[in-house]
């Protein structure tokens, strides 16, 4: 292990992990829920008549949000470098994953460790866990070594 | 109008994942790998949101309704089951192969990146595929 100094951004990073926390609290003060985008999402595609109009609302600010970015000039790096069948394999697993986990890293990884729950801090080791695992089998199977 | 609140709400999430680096696979995978050149920014996202959000879930700890009025609804799971760890497990697979998680891919589909359109299409069908599959399993 080696630390990489030069992709190391701690400022912005925690910066936009306040910004993150802050939408997490205000939708528990206000709106009385678990910001968890996993469930967010799933739930619209399992029906409840009045239950999706604040799930399409919440979701509609955050693909809106890199618009906005735009035009003050933000723009995000987002470097992509698996391929396509890659991304399909991917999200097939994160979408089942986190539908039959009950969970992502928002709902898990900050509203569940915030709220002390069992359930998510053994959540989120498993997840960071085999995510790590699989970053190293992945480079060690392209670099051969 | 009345659920124009969550839309805010939305928004300043999306700034937050575009500000920390979340957004970008190729940051996610820098952190993930621990073992080679790590990059520990993440865990200070991680660290400022739960820090933040701590503050308002101990607030609010004992209420029964939120501050406009409507029920609280917090997940009364309890076990530490089956479900929860191959979940989390596979989950954790598709991360590390793509870099995303939920929130930064629905937050890039309007970066114009088409890449990550098709990672958020196949995640609605690996949620859709748990949802029938957990159907059949109750029938």
């Amino acid at each position: 292990m080696a630390i990489d100094w030069e992709q190391f951004t701690p400022v912005t990073a925690f910066s936009g992990g306040l910004l993150i926390g802050l939408a997490a609290a205000a939708f528990m003060l206000f709106h009385g829920r678990i910001m968890g985008v996993s469930g967010i999402l799933g739930g619209l595609l399992r029906p409840v008549k009045g239950d999706r109009i604040w799930r399409a609302s919440f979701l509609a600010g955050m693909i809106v949000a890199p618009l906005l970015a735009r035009l003050v000039g933000f723009a995000p790096t987002i470097r992509i470098e698996q391929s396509g069948l890659g991304l399909i394999l991917a999200g097939l697993l994160v979408g089942f994953g986190t539908s039959l986990g009950n969970g992502c890293t928002s709902g898990h990884g900050v509203c569940g460790i915030a709220r002390l729950s069992p359930r998510s801090i053994i959540a989120t080791l498993i997840f960071m866990a085999f995510g790590m695992l699989t970053v190293w089998l992945m480079h060690r199977f392209q670099t051969g070594a | 109008m009345r659920h124009i609140s969550e839309f805010f709400v939305g928004l300043v999430f999306g700034f937050g994942l575009l500000l920390s680096g979340m957004t970008d696979p190729g940051k996610v995978i820098g952190f993930l790998d621990l073992i080679g050149m790590w990059d520990p920014s993440l865990a200070f996202v991680m660290g400022g949101a739960v820090l933040v959000s701590f503050i308002a879930f101990r607030i609010s700890r004992n209420w029964t309704t939120s501050l406009m009025g409507r029920v609280i609804i917090l997940s009364d799971l309890k076990a530490i089951d089956l479900k929860l760890i191959l979940g989390s497990a596979l989950f954790g697979i598709g991360w590390g192969i793509s870099g995303f998680c939920p929130g930064p891919a629905i937050v890039s589909i309007a970066t114009g990146e088409f890449k990550s359109i098709i990672f958020v299409v196949a995640m609605i069908g690996g949620m859709a595929i748990d949802s029938v599959y957990q159907r059949y399993r109750q029938a």
